[in-house]
């Protein structure tokens, strides 16, 4: 049997105020792109705790996506900063944890920009698809059966 | 009388033996507990055999108290025989609770632990290169040693556990308070942590002198700047834990002037400590420019190391990835 090509599984969090227009009105406007990114919509960026991040790869991720409104624009005004600091710092326990930091992706989509969305979304479903599945392993495997 | 007091037992697993001093340091205190139980099974101190317990009805033991992280198959086996054996599972200190400090060992895997430590630390005098085998021979007999896991993992991991006392090693004051609810029957619904569920930061004496906003522009170590004894930690650009760590150590670390490093878990809000307190940390950095951040980000030396000091194993992602580290 042919093994079944690779489908990056990605998910998206976006916020409300921007991002997730922005990707309502791709739709709206029938641009196609890849439906790989499975869309969560949050209220702002800055809501993004790293532990739904880490969670989403935990769950099956093969990358995670996440969207605000430009820098100045967050409508909780710094969100977004907070947002871009923690996603700095997260790379980089990413990076010491064996995952590659590309597959965090970090993107300010306006609530106009259903292009740029539509562009992010086949940009990195290509970028994730050329790294491969994310393989995570507990080590469970190991204990012997009780 | 003596069988009609509740059975106690006590197991080591992947740890130092600070835990072990814990339940010595309650001192006279320990007469009282060992009068009020009777103790069948405790390694470091009395001369009972596995066999022993393997002896003794399922159900038997009221409690045991288990400490260390698990990391090879004999730790396995012993935990799975001590929980068949006993009412209530104690994970006894942050290696049972969380990994621990072994629990640094999941950035790394069997290999190239075992090259380190058998081949090639400055110590190592092996010119044959022996490192353990799981079956040897010697004069004709097989030798069998425990098998070594790639992954430590925390006691929740390997069985089911009742109760949680945090700390490395626990403080007296919460064994002491454990063994008394154990004893009056006023435990506390199955899977709590012993300890109260709040912050560090809300029981230290320095909270007052963390300033509204707190703005970090260098992270330093402890070692690279003369600490006021005083002021907060995070005030002084030197990492401290205490936001994302359940209170109940009784300051130890911050009263010797040292940072706290995170020993007592997340509280029962928080699933994942390190985590979390990235998500505080990375909060207070005093720029919103994406490349001083990143020089900021830079004059951490080891943020997942330092995040996760005590529980990597009991994090969501548990380990790196095994893939990267072969
Ligand atoms: S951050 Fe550390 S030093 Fe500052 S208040 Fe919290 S526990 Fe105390
Ligand atoms: S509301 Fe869009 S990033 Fe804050």
């Amino acid at each position: 049997m042919q093994e079944e090509p690779f489908e990056p599984n990605l998910v998206g969090f976006l916020c409300t105020w921007c991002s997730y227009t922005g990707a309502d009105f791709a739709g709206t406007a029938r641009m196609t792109y890849a439906p790989n990114v499975k869309i969560i919509r949050v209220m702002c960026s800055g809501r993004v705790d790293p532990q739904f991040v880490l969670k989403a790869f935990r769950e099956g991720a093969d990358g995670v996506l996440i969207s605000g409104c430009h820098p100045g624009d967050c409508h909780y005004k710094e969100g977004n900063y907070r947002t871009l600091r923690r996603y700095r710092l997260l790379i980089r326990v990413l990076e010491q944890m064996g995952i590659e930091p590309a597959r965090l992706r970090l993107e300010w989509v306006s609530a106009a920009e259903g292009a740029r969305f539509q562009r992010v979304c086949n940009e990195f479903t290509e970028q994730i698809r050329a790294l491969g599945p994310l393989s995570l392993n507990g080590g469970k495997h190991e204990q012997h059966q009780a | 009388m003596s069988n009609t007091k509740p059975k106690v037992a006590f197991y080591w697993c992947a740890s130092c033996g600070g835990c072990e001093e814990s339940i010595i340091d309650l001192a006279e205190d320990i007469l009282k507990v060992a009068a009020a139980v009777d103790i069948v099974f405790w390694p470091v101190a009395l001369d009972f055999k596995r066999k022993d317990v393997e002896a003794m009805e399922d159900g038997s033991i009221a409690a045991s108290f288990i400490n260390g992280a698990v990391r090879n198959s004999e730790q396995e086996d012993m935990v799975k025989l001590l929980r068949r054996k006993s009412r209530i599972v104690v994970a006894h200190g942050s290696c049972s609770h969380l990994g621990g400090i072994p629990g640094l060992a999941n950035f790394w895997d069997k290999e190239t632990i075992f090259r380190r430590a058998y081949l090639t630390t400055p110590s190592t005098d092996n010119p044959q290169g022996v490192v353990p085998l799981e079956k040897s021979a010697v004069d004709g007999c097989e030798l069998e040693l425990p098998r070594f896991y790639d992954t430590v993992f925390s006691l929740d991991q390997v069985i089911d556990v009742d109760y949680y006392l945090p700390g490395c090693a626990p403080p007296r004051d919460l064994i002491l308070s454990a063994f008394q609810a154990l004893l009056e029957g006023t435990l506390p619904p199955k899977g709590s942590v012993l300890s109260p569920n709040k912050s560090e930061c809300d029981e230290c004496d320095r909270n007052d002198t963390k300033p509204e906003k707190l703005e970090i522009k260098e992270v330093k170590r402890p070692w690279e700047v003369h600490l006021d004894p005083e002021v907060c930690f995070l005030a002084q650009g030197v990492i401290c834990m205490g936001p994302a760590t359940r209170a109940g150590c009784g300051q130890r670390c911050i009263s010797a002037n040292m940072p706290c490093r995170g020993c007592f878990g997340p509280t029962d809000q928080v699933y994942d400590q390190g985590a979390k307190f990235l998500s505080a940390f990375a909060s207070i950095l005093a720029t919103d420019d994406e490349k001083e951040i990143e020089n900021i980000v830079q004059t951490i030396v080891d943020p997942a190391g330092t995040f996760y000091r005590f529980s990597l194993p009991s994090s969501i992602l548990r380990r790196k990835r095994l893939e990267a580290v072969k």
